[in-house]
């Protein structure tokens, strides 16, 4: 019976640059998933390109071909990956650069374009598409100056056809965490594109997968029981044609694949388990059938799924303002009153100064006393010290600077203790805001192009 | 006949639990160890006991779905996450410490259950 191994290597930008060279190196796999795109991270790629037009990718995609190309191509594993954000086709240039210096060459990279919506927004807002945040429910238009980016979420369908093609590698932009599994499968599998049940076992297989070592020990409730999680594998996902998978890791890796993971897993991020809504179907998450069938072996199976939506997800952002956020180490004893007093001493001094923030705007946090989950655990009385965190946001850059100078004041004219004051002053960063909203398919997908090219 | 006397434990006793962040609500996924046990979260772990055991950090709404088939709870805790994402000034902007502050959540269960 044909079974396609599909890993995770990179489960959002900034995971280990290890983890997906032991996946490679650690026994077979067939694809590799790897996911860079957090949702903001276009908006910054989008600066980065106005800025250089051969820029706007995942430059850590990069050192990561540069470590691992050579056995990529010799073990024909096939990577798939969101790493081209804003300029793919430049990602895939980069790519042929680097395998030139490393002498290599008889590979294919597939692109996939179509989801940058930004060009078009005029038009699309023009011809009567609100795109409409889906949280709030407000109208896009009245902040259409301020947007950043703007991409549709784009399903395994274009990827299957980049990898038909013949790519060793598949560079896409906004494509769902989720399509980095499924489109091998469909590529794999010729699972048709009204064949539900295993579009949605697909689905969810990539689900558990796009978080890395979240499926795998990593994040997980006991994690006392957890073995050697430093050097945690990275998940593998045993895929039959029936849409039933195993659920697996690499041996001699550390962490541990049981139903408790992998069910920690399936909640995480989760809205209304019966409808998970993506470009290429609607998963039911109450269908799925969990079982331990060996050590660190899961099997998921049972998946049923429902038609796709008649809508693809666009995200959008935009700039909405400025924050800054600073901190400082007060120790005891009576650390907590301390605290209290500084950032007092702060507010009273900015707004001396005329530099007031309204009460949503500014933060006062006292970490180590139940800071990130007030009213749930007890805090100590007389802690031996906390970390006092303030942060404030607005729309005056300037406001939100002056605010970063007054926290290293604190040391030498607010109480005694006060101590942790690195790093320079807190600077004004611009807020780049997320606007989900639901665009009409064809106005996507007749777009889309999918090229593939040799070196 | 006997009354079963009844005793109040954490949820960590009963089920785990991981949360993380979806749009401006933050997402607290529970998964019971056990089918009784499942049963004991449907009937204790409602809208209104998480709505007041989060009654300082959620500001809107909460939501349940059952999830029978994992022996799982799905809640959705609306402005919880202090604007959501970039926009947040708090630490925890992304609701990752919320799985573990709902598993401190006591609750009331029959005493032969454990």
């Amino acid at each position: 019976m044909k079974t396609v191994r599909i890993a995770n290597g990179q489960g959002f930008w900034g995971d280990s640059v290890d983890a997906p060279l032991h996946l490679i190196a650690g026994g077979p796999i067939d694809y590799l998933g790897m996911d860079y795109l957090a949702e903001v991270t276009l908006s910054i790629m989008m600066r980065q390109k106005l800025k250089n037009p051969a820029a706007g990718y995942a430059t850590d995609f990069i050192d990561f071909i540069r470590r691992a190309l050579p056995q990529l191509v010799e073990k024909n594993i096939r990577v798939v990956t969101n790493a081209g954000g804003l300029n793919p086709k430049a990602c895939r240039a980069k790519i042929f650069e680097v395998a030139r210096e490393l002498g290599i060459s008889g590979f294919k990279v597939g692109v996939v374009e179509g989801d940058d919506l930004l060009g078009r927004l005029p038009d699309l807002l023009a011809r009567g598409h609100a795109l409409a945040n889906m949280d709030s429910g407000a109208a896009l238009a009245p902040l259409a100056s301020q947007v950043t980016s703007a991409n549709a979420y784009i399903g395994a369908r274009p990827v299957a056809e980049a990898l038909s093609g013949g790519a060793l590698i598949v560079l896409c932009g906004r494509v769902t965490d989720t399509a980095l599994a499924l489109g091998p499968l469909v590529h794999e599998f010729g699972w048709a594109a009204d064949d539900w049940n295993r579009l949605a076992a697909g689905t969810i297989c990539g689900h558990i997968l796009e978080c890395g070592a979240q499926a795998t020990g990593g994040n997980f409730t006991r994690w006392w029981e957890v073995p050697e999680l430093w050097k945690v594998g990275y998940p593998i996902a045993e895929v039959e044609a029936s849409g039933s998978f195993v659920v697996t890791k690499h041996p001699g890796t550390g962490g541990m694949v049981t139903v408790d993971t992998v069910s920690e897993q399936l909640v995480y991020e989760m809205g209304d388990p019966k409808s998970y809504i993506t470009p290429d179907v609607t998963a039911d998450f109450t269908s799925i059938r969990l079982a331990q069938e060996g050590v660190d072996r899961v099997r998921v199976s049972g998946i049923t799924g429902r038609p796709k939506t008649p809508f693809l997800k666009i995200s959008a952002s935009y700039l909405d303002g400025y924050k800054a956020a600073g901190q400082v180490t007060v120790s005891g004893p009576r650390a907590i009153e301390k605290a209290r007093l500084a950032a007092e001493i702060v507010w009273k001094r900015l707004e001396r100064a005329g530099v007031t923030f309204a009460a949503e705007d500014r933060m006062t946090e006292l970490l180590g006393v139940s800071g990130v989950l007030p009213g749930i655990l007890a805090a100590p009385d007389d802690p031996p010290e906390v970390v006092l965190r303030l942060a404030v946001r607005g729309a005056d850059r300037a406001k939100v600077d002056r605010f970063g100078k007054e926290i290293a004041p604190l040391v030498t004219a607010g109480p005694p203790g006060v101590t942790g004051f690195a790093g320079g002053r807190p600077k004004a960063q611009e807020v780049v805001a997320y606007w989900p909203a639901l665009l009409a398919r064809e106005e996507i997908e007749t777009t889309l192009e999918v090229s593939v090219e040799a070196i | 006949m006997a009354v079963q006397a009844k005793v109040i434990v954490p949820l960590s006793r009963l089920a785990h639990a991981r949360s993380g962040d979806k749009g401006d609500a933050s997402n607290v996924g529970l998964v019971a160890y056990s089918p009784a046990f499942y049963d004991v979260l449907v009937r204790e772990v409602t809208v209104e006991r998480v709505a007041r055991h989060f009654s300082a950090i959620c500001l809107g709404e909460v939501e349940r779905f059952e999830v029978p088939n994992l022996l799982a709870l799905n809640f959705l805790l609306h402005d919880a996450l202090g604007g959501g994402g970039t926009a947040s000034l708090l630490t925890d902007a992304q609701g990752k410490t919320h799985g573990q502050g709902m598993l401190e959540m006591e609750i009331e269960v029959p005493g032969d259950l454990l």
